[in-house]
């Protein structure tokens, strides 16, 4: 009989010395190669709690030795970006805003800065592609209600429109005409066709001429004698067919009815001027910059 | 060596159960020890105030129509977080949060810092529809909230209910809260008793119809204080590194 090479006699791994209805138990070591590296989890987590952050204690945690911790480390890659970003921008905080077409190099960084901050802070309502939406405006057109040029855009974007609290946002306030009971309907029917009639649009002649008084009368002072608009009021010009919240009949009646105060938010309370100046350049670099 | 005396805790059962308890009690109180300094991980900062009554029923709004499951409220320290939604998010932040409201999903926007952000309008013009305000966006429609007239009869019991689980809501703010409850959402009203027990509360008509307590008040409320409430210049980020 030879030897049954499971006997450690014959070099096998010989059995644990049991056995169930003649079935023995093999003495096999565990794979070297699993077993050095489970040892070798162990040895890694042993160095890793010495080094890294890992047992809470009372008061605290352990706080490795190497002071490592999210925050911080969130913390730095902002201060690198700041520091890359300082180099791309160098100045843009004190060069006067209308100078800044004359670096061309800082006013393009500072434009492609402002179209990432404009998707972040801008497109939920003025759109992704600027285009506005209703009662957004629309800021790749010429049309500005408060003014096209760098410092008005800036002024615009760091103060806002109708923020209470804030002594510099844009203030104007259209009166609600109808609600107010300053016009009456037949009034206001009369004064949305002379508006009818500036943008061109179809409209009933003997209204629209009864109309122009009532205009003269209550909206040149803001929107200007002959619907031009006015700037330093934010009333829209009325003439050149494009429109806030619509043009057609319906929305005209209740524009001039209900009035209306669209509102922005005064980003300097939560954005850095030079993001601020960024988003300037940016917009004012869509097409209908002045 | 030790492994060659194993054979003794596999047959003797008594040996086998101490020890079996002794391993399970060690797991037990590496989850359960942390709890009792829970206290240590809460930054110290200024600012942060209990909710007022109509901005709890906003959040409670906010849960029931599920907004956390596409919407977190927790911004991580990561530098592309930090750039488009502010500041990390503190534990102080939603320490009276019961349950808060984390998340886990980002199919919208983080919403942790989203107070102040958008003007009341947009958020009523976004929530009714939102394809109105963002074309591309999937986020579903609420236009009932404009409708629904806000369930307020019970939010002194909502205070209290939180004071319960460690809200520190006062004898006086569970008192007042319906009376709270309505003068931030009434322009006509006079708030100042409304501030001193609720700082920063802001109080105005919140969606668009004065004449009216609407469900969309109450969660634009809370959508508009979300974040606004801590002060930073009181947060040494030195003495909060983890």
């Amino acid at each position: 009989m030879s030897v049954d090479p499971k006997h450690s006699e014959a070099g096998g791994p010989g059995t644990t010395g049991h056995e169930w209805d003649g079935i023995q138990e093999l003495n096999n070591p565990l794979p070297r190669w699993w077993l050095w590296i489970f040892y070798a989890t162990i040895a890694f987590a042993l160095v890793w709690v010495v080094l890294y952050p890992a047992i809470p204690v009372p008061g605290g945690y352990t706080r490795g030795t190497l002071g490592y911790s999210t925050r911080g480390q969130g913390e730095q890659a902002l201060a690198d970006l700041q520091a890359d970003r300082n180099v791309a921008l160098k100045g843009i905080d004190t060069i006067p805003l209308n100078e800044l077409k004359d670096h061309p190099q800082l006013m393009q960084a500072a434009i492609e800065g402002g179209r990432s901050a404009f998707k972040v802070y801008c497109i939920q309502c003025h759109g992704t592609g600027a285009a506005g939406a209703k009662g957004y405006p629309n800021l790749n057109d010429d049309d500005w209600l408060w003014g096209g040029s760098m410092e008005e855009i800036h002024a615009t974007i760091v103060n806002g429109a109708r923020q209470p609290d804030n002594d510099n946002t844009h203030v104007s306030a259209m009166p609600a005409f109808g609600r107010d009971g300053i016009l009456t309907k037949g009034q206001i029917g009369d004064v949305v066709e002379h508006v009818l009639a500036l943008s061109g649009q179809p409209h009933n002649a003997a209204m629209a001429v009864r109309g122009k008084d009532v205009f003269a009368a209550q909206c040149a002072s803001c929107h200007g004698p002959n619907g031009e608009g006015m700037r330093e009021f934010g009333a829209p010009n009325l003439k050149d067919g494009i429109w806030l919240y619509g043009g057609d009949r319906a929305t005209i009646t209740a524009t001039v009815t209900n009035s209306r105060a669209g509102v922005m938010p005064a980003w300097k309370e939560k954005l850095p001027e030079s993001t601020i100046r960024q988003l300037t350049a940016y917009v004012h670099s869509l097409g209908g910059g002045e | 060596m030790i492994f060659e005396n194993h054979g003794k805790v596999e047959r003797n059962v008594t040996i086998l159960a101490v020890l079996t308890l002794v391993v399970v009690l060690i797991g037990g109180l590496v989850q359960m020890v942390p709890l009792f300094f829970l206290e240590n991980t809460i930054e110290k900062v200024e600012g942060v105030r209990p909710y007022t009554p109509l901005e709890l029923a906003g959040r409670n709004i906010y849960i029931r129509e599920g907004c956390y499951t596409c919407h977190s409220q927790m911004i991580r320290p990561f530098r592309d977080e930090a750039e488009r939604y502010g500041h990390y998010s503190l534990a102080a932040e939603s320490m009276y949060d019961h349950p808060f409201q984390w998340g886990s999903k980002r199919t919208g926007p983080d919403l942790a810092r989203v107070g102040g952000r958008y003007s009341d309008e947009w958020h009523v013009q976004h929530l009714t529809n939102p394809q109105e305000v963002v074309p591309e966006s999937i986020m579903p429609t609420y236009p009932f909230l404009k409708k629904r007239e806000l369930q307020m009869a019970d939010i002194a019991a909502h205070l209290k209910a939180n004071r319960t689980v460690g809200v520190p809501y006062t004898d006086e703010q569970i008192e007042h809260a319906l009376a709270d409850l309505k003068t931030q959402a009434d322009p006509n009203a006079d708030p100042t008793d409304l501030q001193r027990r609720y700082p920063k509360a802001q109080a105005r008509d919140f969606d668009g119809d004065p004449t009216r307590l609407t469900e969309m008040d109450a969660l634009v409320a809370y959508l508009q204080m979300l974040g606004t409430l801590v002060d930073f210049d009181s947060y040494v980020p030195e003495q909060n590194r983890r």
